[in-house]
């Protein structure tokens, strides 16, 4: 078994505690200090952070939502000043205001170590070359998995997603040995191979870490069987760095979020309250680390189950279990992540008034479809075939652009769905 | 090894540590770095008796040694070594060092005492040559190394250093620092250091917390803490700077 930082990774729990409480602490200090909403936050609820004595505390703060973060936009969650702001990104998720994330140089270096941490334990060494399919844009994922890579001393491709005919080309000739990708890039590059007539087994591809979408335990199947490799499952998200957050073992069952950075819950997504290890419920995440832009329980809309049991691999972090759904109307497609909201907006901007509509993904040879019902009132209906069928590629070509891939549109007749399910999710992961 | 969790002092009314969690693990070095004022010394007598815990618990070796006298905290390997260098000024090097050991002798024997005492010299083979020079007529540094030998007499495991460098020249201090991270080296030590020099502290350290007005607001490695922009604003300052290069 490898670590990149066995006396972190193994930490006794009763350390692991002391540590926590430790930056829990400092933490709440320093946001009390530095950012005006914890201020206003805890003074409403007459909650002075000096008065923190143990983890358990930390149940009675409120939990901070994603629309919390975007009231704030841009710099007003930062607990630093910019000029110590070293990075900025924003959020897949896309409000009135978008979210904004800084990272100070410090974070930085704690970024690439908790990925190092997750590449190093899939058996990563500064032999490997690691090629980075994930698109290299405002958000963070691939950079995060760059920092690490590096760190470990392993050859980077940075060579984000798209062209994948060229992209296999490439892993043919570099020798790649690890793919970082959404599985949705990584099954696409199989059907590349298949397109070439390339032989994987003439690769010298051994792991493959794939995230920022949900795939299931035959996805994994069909990839390592089709790649020839070890895949593992990684999570994070944005506003808590991006990848580095939790990262599935060699065991492979659950994936250890990093404890000495995060204080990890699960609630239940209609009353707050905190779940016992083993229920299902939304993941919420305390930074204790961060310097730029720390979180106090953040409720990241993700659901999970806590387990708090020894693993195999020796890591006394504790799991979570791999995540399928989302408690709230976001949809993960392809790594984008897109809610009805942003997709009625587009709708309403094309038509001038927003229709009924359902998001229906599927999941087809492999890739995740979206298609967007609309029901056909006169707004959206035209007597001359003409001008509909202009109508509806005006529709296609923003959602698309917008999207970033292609998006089915289909007009449907009224009384064909439920108006009020604006998300019909027909992927099977589990 | 030193674990505190939660712990609260007071001055009177006044609640100088509020709530303050913080570790050092064995063999490191950590230093405390805060303004004049944030509870740094209040801390460090805390731990080593001197000052009443009110709430909270301070761990050692996982015992539990919130409220024990210093003197008992020195039989279980706890020095701690004051600011402003509080020594004898009457009485000889020599003298002071066998003051020092008074637990060794308790324990072992005069033999044993003379035979740490040479070991000490060694260490710090300035006291040496002044064995018989009256305490309160050595050097700044002179007098540090003096408290510092005299608190490693006890046979400590861990050494609280509270303001080493104070008043002393920038030689004087970078050869202090220098035995310091010798000697937790060679003996193993485990240091709690609180510096007003808090680069040429950071510099040998393992860790920093930063302390404002009774609370930690910050636990890095020392690395980072170095190069944190508001740390090196606010307590490493410009003039360090030029001290050091």
């Amino acid at each position: 078994m490898t670590y990149w930082n066995a006396q972190i990774e193994c930490m006794d729990r009763e350390t692991l505690s002391q540590v926590q409480l430790e930056g829990l602490q400092a933490t709440l200090n320093r946001v009390y200090k530095n950012v005006r909403h914890y201020r206003k936050l805890f003074r409403e609820i007459d909650f002075m952070p000096e008065d923190l004595t143990s983890l358990d505390m930390l149940q009675q703060l409120p939990l901070l939502t994603r629309r919390d973060l975007s009231r704030n936009y841009p710099y007003d969650m930062f607990a630093v000043p910019l000029r110590e702001v070293v990075r900025l990104h924003t959020t897949a998720f896309n409000f009135e205001q978008p979210v904004v994330i800084g990272f100070t140089a410090n974070d930085m270096a704690n970024w690439a170590e908790l990925t190092a941490r997750n590449l190093a334990g899939i058996g990563v060494t500064r032999e490997d070359v690691v090629q980075i399919a994930l698109t290299f844009g405002i958000m963070s994922g691939p950079f995060g998995i760059q920092l690490g890579a590096e760190a470990i001393g392993a050859s980077v491709i940075p060579i984000s997603a798209g062209k994948l005919r060229e992209q296999v080309k490439i892993m043919r000739d570099f020798k790649t040995s690890v793919l970082i990708s959404t599985p949705t890039v990584a099954l696409g590059l199989i059907d590349a191979m298949a397109e070439l007539d390339m032989d994987p087994n003439g690769l010298t591809l051994k792991y493959g870490v794939f995230g920022a979408e949900p795939w299931g335990e035959k996805t994994r199947q069909e990839i390592e069987s089709r790649l020839f490799i070890s895949a593992s499952d990684t999570y994070g998200l944005t506003e808590v760095f991006g990848p580095g957050v939790a990262w599935e073992c060699p065991a492979k069952k659950g994936l250890h979020i990093a404890e000495d950075h995060f204080i990890a819950e699960v609630i239940d997504p209609a009353t707050g309250e905190v779940l016992p290890p083993g229920e299902e419920g939304e993941l919420v995440i305390t930074t204790i680390g961060k310097e730029a832009f720390p979180l106090i329980r953040f409720r990241t809309g993700d659901l999970t189950r806590m387990d708090n049991t020894p693993c195999a691999c020796g890591r006394t972090h504790c799991r979570i279990s791999r995540i399928f759904k989302r408690c709230d109307d976001v949809l993960v497609v392809r790594g984008t992540s897109v809610t009805p909201d942003q997709i009625g907006r587009i709708l309403a901007r094309v038509s001038g008034e927003e229709p009924r509509f359902q998001m229906v993904v599927d999941r087809e040879k492999n890739r995740d479809q979206l298609m967007v019902a609309i029901e056909a009132t006169d707004t959206y209906f035209f007597d001359e075939m003409k001008k509909q069928r202009r109508f509806v590629e005006h529709l296609h070509r923003e959602l698309s652009e917008f999207m970033g891939w292609e998006v089915n549109i289909r007009l449907v007749e009224p009384g064909t769905f439920d108006p009020y399910q604006k998300v019909l999710d027909n992927r099977r992961f589990e | 090894m030193l674990r505190l969790v939660n712990v609260n002092s007071y001055y009177g009314l006044v609640r100088v540590l509020k709530n303050v969690s913080m570790h050092v693990g064995q063999g490191e070095t950590v230093t405390l770095i805060g303004a004049n004022g944030a509870g740094k010394t209040t801390t460090l007598r805390t731990i080593s008796g001197l000052h009443p815990v009110k709430e909270g618990r301070i761990y050692f070796q996982d015992r539990d040694i919130t409220g024990w006298p210093a003197e008992r905290l020195v039989e279980l390997g706890i020095a701690h070594v004051p600011e402003g260098r509080q020594i004898f000024s009457p009485m000889s090097v020599h003298d002071n060092l066998e003051l020092g050991g008074h637990l060794v002798y308790k324990h072992y024997g005069r033999k044993r005492l003379k035979s740490e005492i040479d070991q000490m010299l060694d260490l710090f083979p300035v006291l040496g040559q002044r064995r018989s020079q009256y305490a309160g007529t050595l050097s700044g540094g002179e007098q540090q190394m003096l408290a510092i030998a005299m608190a490693l007499m006890s046979g400590p495991r861990m050494l609280l250093l509270d303001e080493p460098s104070m008043g002393l020249a920038p030689m004087i201090i970078r050869d202090i620092f220098a035995r310091i991270a010798r000697l937790q080296q060679e003996r193993k030590l485990t240091v709690l250091l609180i510096e007003q020099n808090a680069k040429a502290a950071l510099n040998i350290s393992d860790r920093g917390y930063v302390m404002e007005t009774g609370r930690i607001l910050l636990e890095e490695e020392a690395g980072a803490l170095l190069a944190n922009p508001e740390v090196k604003r606010a307590y490493l300052g410009r003039d360090q700077r030029e001290v050091w290069e």
